[in-house]
């Protein structure tokens, strides 16, 4: 099961994408466990300054953006 | 160019819709069919071009290029990259962690983020159209003062002694074990189709974000145009009596807006008679004293700092209303005459 962290303090494009991730993992049947992550502290640790990010596993793979689905099944599919 | 727009609104509102060019209701709708239609118009070509221009600019170069200057020149470079850098409030915290655990002082960083909502394209272009290129020039040199000057003092504070422990401590350790040799983050490689999908998507993020501002802002605008009879601020508060200043920035805080819903009704305030530095203030006071972003900054400051940037702000955006009123005769005599 791949843990994601969606890095951000809790705008609206962060919300947006969490549920993105969970409904393409939904569609592609990967088991996931996605968690928001809203502790400066914790965002901090991953050097993201433009949010949302996005971590699979501990390791940043996004940031700054909503990812569009294409990157998002790349992402998952890594 | 720009009459254009004149020209449609004469034709909607007193041509098709026949209402009288006297009357405060067609005066109201001229300005409001006016100032949307040339505001969206340009905001749309503007945006797109500006966003082509700065694809590749991202915060990663930004600060590594103020990390590699020397400090004095870090406070304008902070003030002037906030006014340019694509960047959403959202994103505050996480860019002022990020600029402090890279021993970015505060007061560099705050000036980032105290210039960052005053001076944006979109408040620029709207200015520029609706009060002329004098008085945008002024408005970017105050919003850069205001930015520059607030940073200065806060580090002449010492402002760091008051951050989070977690905070500080990434701090302390960063000016501590300087990464000087880190390499300068590359640009990315763009083409050009690149750079047209990226202005393209900030282009709807930008114009979905700002449209009802604008249209709020346009509407108060008009209200006030049509409505309020000319001079009726120098007759009812005074013009330039000193506390006219300390007054309209108190007005102003507990108003939350942003610089684009501020614009047009500095214009027709201006317009009313109400003095230059005065609106200024006003505007300023709206837009960068914004009681959310401060709780924001709460989870990386403790209280008493925030209470410092705080009254800067404040003492700032006074300061800038008394001078302007004082210089106004000299700056501004084309709009106000």
């Amino acid at each position: 099961m791949k843990k994601i962290e969606v890095l951000g303090t809790g705008c609206k494009k962060c919300v947006n994408t969490a549920e993105q991730i969970q409904a393409v993992a939904g569609e592609l049947g990967i088991d996931v466990e996605v968690e928001k992550v809203t502790d400066p502290a914790a965002i901090m640790g991953y050097k993201v300054m433009s949010t949302p990010g996005v971590a699979i596993d501990g390791t940043l793979v996004h940031s700054g953006s909503v990812p569009d689905r294409g990157k998002i099944e790349t992402l998952l599919k890594a | 160019m720009l009459e254009v727009f004149t020209w449609l609104a004469d034709w909607l509102i007193y041509g098709l819709g026949g209402l009288d060019p006297e009357s405060k209701l067609g005066t109201s709708l001229h300005f409001f069919v006016e100032d949307t239609t040339k505001i969206f118009a340009l905001l749309v070509v503007m945006i797109y071009l500006i966003a082509l221009a700065r694809a590749s600019l991202d915060l990663e170069r930004v600060r590594h290029y103020i990390q590699q200057r020397h400090r004095l020149a870090g406070y304008g470079l902070g003030a002037g990259f906030g006014a340019i850098t694509p960047f959403c409030s959202c994103s505050s915290i996480p860019l002022f962690l990020g600029f402090t655990s890279a021993g970015i002082p505060l007061g560099i960083t705050m000036a980032f983020l105290f210039t960052s909502p005053i001076i944006n394209e979109v408040a620029v272009i709207m200015l520029w159209s609706l009060l002329g290129w004098e008085f945008t020039l002024v408005y970017i040199a105050i919003g850069m003062v205001v930015g520059i000057g607030g940073g200065m003092i806060l580090d002449l504070l010492k402002g760091e002694r008051w951050l989070k422990d977690f905070a500080a401590k990434a701090y302390q350790q960063a000016t501590e074990a300087p990464q000087d040799d880190e390499p300068t983050p590359e640009a990315p490689r763009l083409t050009l189709k690149d750079r047209h999908l990226f202005a393209r998507d900030e282009l709807k993020e930008i114009v979905g974000r700002i449209w009802k501002w604008v249209i709020i802002g346009v509407g108060l605008g008009a209200a006030l145009h049509g409505f309020v009879p000319d001079g009726w601020f120098a007759d009812n508060l005074g013009s330039g009596q000193w506390w006219n200043v300390p007054g309209a920035v108190l007005a102003g805080l507990p108003l939350y807006s942003n610089a684009t819903a501020v614009i047009p009704v500095m214009e027709s305030l201006i317009l009313k008679g109400l003095p230059v530095g005065t609106t200024l203030a006003f505007c300023m006071s709206t837009v960068a004293a914004s009681f959310p972003e401060f709780i924001m900054l709460k989870q990386v400051m403790q209280w008493r700092l925030l209470a410092t940037i705080f009254v800067i702000l404040l003492a700032n955006f006074m300061i800038v209303g008394w001078l302007i009123n004082l210089l106004s005769p000299w700056l501004f005599s084309e709009i106000l005459t």
